[in-house]
């Protein structure tokens, strides 16, 4: 099911010879156009719109121009949140990878002998999908609230003073950010480790290779394609995410990310040139990022 | 692994899962809670919130939009994605890494600047946001997510079979409605499900593209300031049963199909 996206290339059972036909232009040319229409030209907007200058006549109206200041005002203003971002999101791919990846091994290699169970943990781990990620972020906040039975517990034995809460911490952001995307990162290791032949792990053992070498020679390089998707499938959302910052879920004003930032201006404050200049400063951060992991490995690989 | 490395993955998968569920858990225990107007605080079980879901109405309202925006984001994404998927495949043509490039951007380009671009658009074009905006937004993000899933199931199908359709003087329609599709089905199937889930779920670019339409996810976002109605936990508890059942019967199915194939080879 949703695992299947993530999954690397399937084997193929004939390598496809490729023909030249009209007909390929008609199945590609409805999706390209759509592709075209809401996907390059939004992104052109963007890039129109982030250098606008406000309108000398109406308030709160602006006017095409190439106001290049949106770009530095912005960085300016804005790049403690940005930082803040790249460092929430670095943080939370680290974690969930410290839980998804042994994860995706119980799964993928300790449980193969049992495929009943296998399947069971498989839906297991994508069930968070199927119940709103709003309302499972809510829960946390309820859970983590002053009422709620942690903080309690975390004051009577002293780590929380009085008049501190868990929510609206830098804790709570991270945690809720790594909770989320735990799936991201475990389904596409999982996808690696799941076809990994255990002879290779016995073969490092009768090579009087320790447990740990073993997988750090053998299982590690092998699932390196699904840890590199799973980093990438949750550090861009992560970095991009602005609920579990914001105030009314786990986070407060001391932890607001770029994508809090791009909302606000965006819907509340109404200010497009900063909100556009903003998203188009974070997909270059991001795509950078892309184009270093995909010199690593290869495109159609990767995704 | 062996002795204290075997059961300690035991342990921490296990820890690993309910961790995972906790939340889960979570909305459905309060789905039940006897809770008059804000749902924080445990007041006792009662099944009044199960039986009058649509008593508070916008929350049903919201439900409604929500299945009405994935149905047709779904089926428009399935479409033209599978159509993609097929030519990448199956033809030569120009312009290839173009192509590729183009449909794999969407997905590595953050929910937030999707949402805003989109909405910039709709702003210069004078279009008016409302349920066509959030449609043709949420058939944007699907799109790519059906192609990676269909081509993977176009990449496994043995192309011997549709030669032997054509042998058999199928026309190209006849090989393609029943030889190609109904082997593509599963891929495509999928392909819809994780578009409806991904649909369903969105709230950011949506929030961007909705105006003044609420959508299930939109109408939690707003209400989860003064607290959220038992009846949203209710939907939510609804939904994931559906989708838990659905995915149990599917994976048991293809066990059970497995079995059978491993006996009859």
């Amino acid at each position: 099911m949703a695992f299947t996206a993530f999954s690397s290339s399937t084997a193929a059972a004939e390598p496809v010879v490729r023909r030249k036909s009209p007909i390929a232009l008609f199945l590609l040319l409805p999706g390209m156009f759509y592709l075209i229409l809401f996907f390059v030209t939004p992104l052109i907007s963007l890039i129109i719109t982030s250098l606008q200058t406000p309108d000398p006549l109406i308030f709160g109206q602006f006017v095409n121009a190439f106001n290049w200041q949106n770009y530095v005002t912005v960085i300016e203003t804005y790049g403690e949140q940005a930082i803040r971002s790249g460092g929430y999101a670095a943080l939370a791919t680290l974690f969930a990878l410290l839980i998804g990846f042994p994860l995706a091994y119980f799964i993928g290699i300790t449980l193969r002998p049992f495929p009943l169970l296998q399947s069971l943990a498989l839906v297991l781990v994508i069930a968070p999908f199927f119940i709103s990620f709003l309302l499972r972020t809510l829960a946390w906040k309820q859970i983590f609230s002053t009422e709620g039975p942690v903080s309690g517990i975390l004051s009577s034995i002293g780590i929380l003073g009085p008049g501190e809460a868990i929510t609206g911490t830098a804790f709570s952001v991270i945690f809720g950010l790594t909770y989320n995307f735990i799936p991201f990162m475990t389904l596409p290791i999982y996808a690696t480790l799941v076809s990994l032949d255990l002879r290779l792990l016995e073969a490092g053992n009768d090579l009087y290779g320790s447990p740990a070498t073993t997988f750090r020679t053998v299982t590690l390089p092998l699932s390196a394609a699904g840890v590199m998707s799973g980093t990438l499938l949750t550090f861009i959302p992560a970095a991009g995410d602005y609920i579990n910052a914001s105030r009314e879920f786990l986070g407060s004003a001391d932890t607001t990310m770029i994508g809090n930032v791009i909302e606000t201006n965006f819907l509340v404050l109404q200010n497009f040139p900063a909100a556009a200049a903003l998203s188009l400063v974070l997909m270059a951060f991001i795509l950078v990022l892309v184009a270093l992991y995909v010199k690593r490995s290869g495109t159609e690989e990767l995704l | 692994m062996r002795g204290f490395g075997k059961y300690a993955i035991w342990v921490y998968s296990v820890m690993a899962f309910i961790f995972l569920l906790i939340p889960i858990a979570y909305t459905i225990v309060f789905s039940f809670n006897n809770s008059r107007r804000t749902n924080i605080i445990w007041n006792g079980f009662t099944l009044d919130n199960w039986l009058s879901v649509c008593e508070a109405q916008t929350v049903c309202q919201a439900f409604g939009n929500s299945i009405l925006i994935g149905v047709v984001a779904t089926v428009l994404a399935t479409t033209l994605g599978t159509m993609i998927a097929l030519a990448l495949v199956r033809y030569r043509f120009r312009f290839r890494s173009a192509t590729t490039l183009l449909i794999f951007l969407p997905m590595t380009t953050p929910e937030v600047v999707l949402g805003a671009g989109l909405a910039a658009q709709f702003l210069q074009a004078g279009v008016p946001k409302g349920l066509g905006t959030i449609i043709l937004a949420h058939t944007l993000f699907c799109l790519s997510f059906v192609v990676v899933t269909v081509r993977a199931r176009v990449a496994s199908l043995d192309p011997a079979l549709e030669e032997a359709g054509r042998d058999l003087y199928g026309s190209p329609i006849q090989v393609f409605w029943r030889i190609t599709f109904p082997m593509l089905l599963p891929g495509i199937v999928a392909a819809a499900l994780l578009s409806f889930a991904l649909s369903f779920d969105d709230f950011i670019i949506t929030n961007f593209n909705r105006g003044a339409e609420v959508t299930f996810p939109s109408f939690v976002y707003t209400a989860a300031a003064r607290g959220i109605p038992a009846e949203a936990n209710v939907i939510a508890s609804a939904v994931f049963f559906l989708a838990i059942a659905l995915v149990l019967v599917a994976q048991f199915t293809a066990a059970a199909r497995r079995r059978r194939l491993a006996k009859a080879g």
